[in-house]
């Protein structure tokens, strides 16, 4: 089957399988209360999309006060006080405040933006029809996957109105700072930042689990018909190990976020060592806890979780890459390997973010060895990637912009982060803006191209529609710009050893240390970064127009509009209830470009091979040695 | 729209979506319990000498308690069993008879050994007034046998009234059999029957209180973890119960008689689960009766 037939198809998809859809259903069951895969992956992404946007709205406040410590914000200044009460009065930023907003961010953009936009939005969409799957095996499972994730996201965004505002003990919510925060006078014992932080998480915890479960069965159950492991498309492959990481990964969290809750509701010890003092008093408290195991849990879960937020995003540059090169992806095999290999070694290094708690030279040497060690896969990745170019016949549309760019600004971060493995070049760089530099030239130019990149590649799919490229042109460019010129500052500003969570951005320090880099201190550079910032933001509004207008105005396109090799391709755009006209079957692999011979370079995973192709696929004579 | 493979077999895999899924599901919870038995762990190592307490729980009813649970797991392969040759009726009682288990169990919890701990007083004495109450603490005793020193000094509080005023400036408590006699060999060690508490009195002036609460979650590290975990795995009972019930009901009889084996694939999935808290608890219970 070829593309043309399944668009004809396409304008009577009520013309097959009478016997099974047919009951209309309202419009709440079909659009807000859906098991549709399709729905509940755009609702998750509209959710992602819009908690990335908050996130990064809490950090433009932020670098106003780092870039002009002490002053009222201009213009929106007047009114912040209104929503956000007393940690803004008269416009200016109070320290507490300045640390909900840390907290905050880092909280709502991996767990309420990345994840849900990444894993749950991607996955769900993208997943089944990769695999060519009329639904996920468990819809219901999937929809309380969304109200859970739903739910947890209410209360993040509601413990901003409590009294005594959101959490404020960072998004690792150290013990025992977070154990102790939000309690006393003027706090309700449970309607307080820390706590709904807490509960908050426990629902999106669960949201994560159901959403795992439900995806790695999906992927073993439902592949369709010939669609062995070894021709699944990368992207299914990604998402499979994410699965595995947010399955195995989050539990010990949420033990330890129940732990946290015991010691914050009922009064419990579990990270309260004996003998601790709070404002000047012995604390009335049993003791006998250990912060150090908090830390244990939070990054058991911590590291794999920075997997979870690039593999999906690897998976979708991969798709991309190979599609806008014309080419096969360079190295499968070695990438499915590298993927999982990744998934198993993310879960032994979690204690290479606790370098400066002393754990002692035995314990640091083993996870020393394992963080070099998950180096290795990454890199076999990204050369992967970057040897898919050489030789290509590459088009540069808005995907492809956006994939070229991840490759560089994740290699940026990638390298970065090798000082960091090490403990004594830790003990000097850490908790400074270099690390800040490091995790987001991961994540924000990283993780959040990809998924820029994603969206603008399967949106036609996702309405039949194509975003204008003028217009991702413009977001692009400007990002990409203003990204690095966030992040690039910030590694001088570290290693010159500026402090990562000073609420006057290094003012009083600069006046101790005027060490200049290129003619500005620590302190000074916090102003270009800033206003680079505050431009990205401008930036992302011809996204926003492009992403609505296109929904309904964009440029009408065929079902297969990349001209993609895939399954996802030959079903329907939007895809009807169901998914696919016929079922799907496969008989080759995800990424079969330019294979000679052919009319058309691409060849579709559901197009059988033809008798001779084999013959013709043979290597010219002279190229095979005797 | 039908999802494939929601009761037979996918054939490369063998198996049907569910039970992929419950599988996956326990081993999410294995994690779940592993980070809270890890802290657990972490916990006790880390714990001075004589903080960690010793045969402060109900052995025999802890031992029933295992019992039950066990029969229980039983009767859920038997009503899987039934299901499976068609057997409705005994499945039916097989059924009932899990889900009494299962709600023998949260009673006893909930309505015995816990209420029975939220009764029991503890009192942590500061290190320089050890001394003073050595007649209930015995640490020279314990100190020439090897044994743990004694830190905290246990039973009934009388005047309960002193927990929340702070003009009464001392704590009656009945004494537990330990403190009562300390130098009694007999109280080395704990014992699987427990000895109720003396009608020995003893006056514990607050001054020389470090720390003194009811055996709540705020007592100690081991009872934090002990009511965590229990309160943990009992909202699991508690899931599981609610399951059994809902296959128990006449709706559920409809499923059979429109698909049996479907009926039959639920409770084998359900039944999954049933086990799994079943086996958490075989690790709960040395761990926090018998260690």
């Amino acid at each position: 089957m070829d593309t043309s037939t399944s668009v004809d198809t396409h304008h009577e998809p009520h013309a097959h399988d009478a016997a099974h859809e047919h009951h209309e259903l309202g419009w709440w069951r079909k659009y807000i209360f859906s098991t549709d895969h399709k729905v509940i992956g755009i609702q998750y992404g509209l959710c992602g999309l819009s908690f990335l946007f908050f996130g990064f709205c809490l950090m433009m406040l932020m670098r106003w006060q780092l870039a002009y410590p002490g002053q009222a914000l201009p213009v929106i200044g007047k009114w912040l006080p209104h929503i956000f009460g007393p940690g803004m009065a008269d416009g200016k930023m109070t320290p507490d405040f300045y640390n909900s907003l840390g907290a905050m961010h880092g909280t709502i953009m991996i767990f309420a933006g990345v994840v849900p936009l990444a894993f749950a939005a991607f996955g769900n969409f993208v997943v089944p029809l990769q695999i060519g799957a009329p639904d996920m095996t468990f819809p219901k499972v999937n929809a309380a996957s969304f109200w859970a994730f739903g739910v947890g996201g209410v209360i993040m965004m509601v413990s901003f109105f409590v009294p005594g505002g959101p959490a404020k003990s960072g998004w690792t919510s150290y013990t025992p700072l977070a154990d102790i925060s939000d309690t006393g006078p003027g706090h309700n014992p449970l309607f307080n930042g820390q706590t709904l932080w807490l509960i908050g998480f426990i629902f999106l915890i669960s949201s994560s689990l159901l959403g795992a479960v439900n995806f790695i069965t999906t992927i073993i159950q439902l592949r369709a018909k010939g669609l062995t492991w070894m021709r699944l498309p990368f992207f299914v492959w990604a998402q499979f190990v994410t699965a595995f990481l947010l399955l195995l990964a989050f539990p010990p969290l949420e033990a330890a976020i129940v732990m946290q809750l015991m010691d914050r509701v009922a009064h419990t010890s579990f990270f309260l060592p004996a003998g601790l003092v709070v404002n000047g008093a012995p604390a009335y408290i049993s003791g006998g806890g250990s912060p150090l195991l908090w830390q244990h849990l939070f990054w058991f879960l911590g590291h794999p979780e920075v997997y979870v937020l690039i593999l999906p995003a690897f998976g979708i540059v991969a798709e991309i890459l190979a599609n806008n090169s014309r080419k096969p992806l360079w190295g499968y095999k070695s990438l499915v390997f590298s993927v999982l290999v990744i998934g198993f070694l993310s879960f032994i290094v979690w204690a290479h973010h606790m370098w400066m708690t002393g754990m002692g030279s035995a314990v640091s040497a083993f996870f020393q060895t394992t963080t070099l060690l998950i180096s290795i896969p990454s890199v076999i990745i990204l050369s992967a990637f970057f040897i898919s170019l050489w030789g290509g016949s590459i088009r540069f549309n808005v995907p492809m912009l956006f994939t070229t760019a991840f490759l560089p600004m994740f290699g940026i971060g990638g390298l970065t982060g090798i000082p960091l493995a090490f403990n004594s070049a830790d003990l000097y760089l850490h908790d400074t803006y270099y690390i800040i530099a490091h995790f987001h030239y991961i994540v924000a130019p990283g993780t959040i191209f990809g998924l820029f990149a994603g969206v603008y590649y399967w949106f036609p799919k996702a309405t039949g529609r194509k975003m204008s490229e003028f217009w991702g042109k413009v977001h692009f460019w400007p990002t990409l710009i203003c990204m690095n010129a966030i992040f690039l500052p910030m590694f001088l500003q570290g290693m010159a050893g500026m402090h990562r969570r000073w609420y006057d951005g290094g003012q009083g320090w600069t006046l101790a240390n005027a060490h200049t880099v290129w003619g500005l201190t620590g302190f000074e550079w916090n102003k270009p970064i800033s206003w680079a910032a505050w431009i990205m933001g401008l930036a992302q509004i011809p996204f926003i127009i492009n992403f609505f207008w296109s929904i309904k105005h964009g440029e009408k396109v065929n079902d297969n509009p990349w001209e993609a090799t895939t399954l996802e391709w030959t079903a329907p755009s939007p895809p009807p209830h169901g998914n696919f006209v016929t079922t799907p079957v496969a008989y080759r692999g995800p990424y079969e470009y330019s294979l000679p011979g052919r009319e058309r370079d691409y060849t579709m995973q559901n197009e059988p091979v033809e008798p001779d192709e084999r013959t013709r696929r043979k290597p010219p004579a002279d190229l095979v040695h005797a | 729209m039908e999802i494939p493979y929601t009761i037979s077999n996918r054939p490369d895999t063998g198996l049907w979506n569910a039970k992929i899924g419950i599988w996956l599901f326990l081993a999410s919870e294995v994690m779940l319990f592993g980070g809270l038995f890890s802290a657990y762990i972490f916990l006790r190592i880390d714990s001075p000498p004589g903080m960690w307490p010793h045969g402060l729980l109900n052995v025999p009813v802890g031992t029933m308690n295992t019992a039950i649970l066990i029969i229980s797991s039983v009767t859920v392969v038997l009503a899987w069993a039934s299901l499976k040759m068609r057997k409705y009726n005994a499945y039916w009682w097989y059924m009932l008879a899990t889900i009494i288990c299962g709600l023998i169990f949260l009673t006893v919890k909930l309505a015995y050994e816990w209420p029975q701990k939220f009764d029991h007083f503890g009192i942590y004495i500061k290190t320089e007034a050890l001394g003073k109450y050595e007649q209930y603490l015995g640490n020279e005793y314990a100190a020439e046998k090897g044994l743990a020193p004694r830190l905290e000094i246990t039973g009934h509080l009388h005047n309960r009234a002193a927990l929340k005023d702070p003009n009464i400036k001392e704590y009656e408590v009945a004494l537990d059999p330990l403190n009562a006699d300390p130098t009694n060999a007999e109280m080395d060690r704990p014992h699987f029957w427990p000895h109720p508490a003396t009608e020995k009195i003893a006056t514990i002036e607050k001054e020389d209180v470090q720390y003194a609460t009811m055996f709540e979650p705020r007592h100690s590290a081991y009872f934090a973890s002990y009511f965590t975990i229990t309160g943990l795995h009992g909202l699991h009972v508690l899931g599981g119960v609610l399951v059994f019930i809902y296959m128990w009901l006449p709706v559920s009889k409809r499923l059979y008689q429109r698909n049996p084996e479907h009926l039959a694939n639920r409770v084998e999935v359900s039944g999954l689960f049933w086990h799994f808290v079943d086996l958490i608890w075989i690790f709960v219970f040395p761990l926090f009766y018998l260690l």
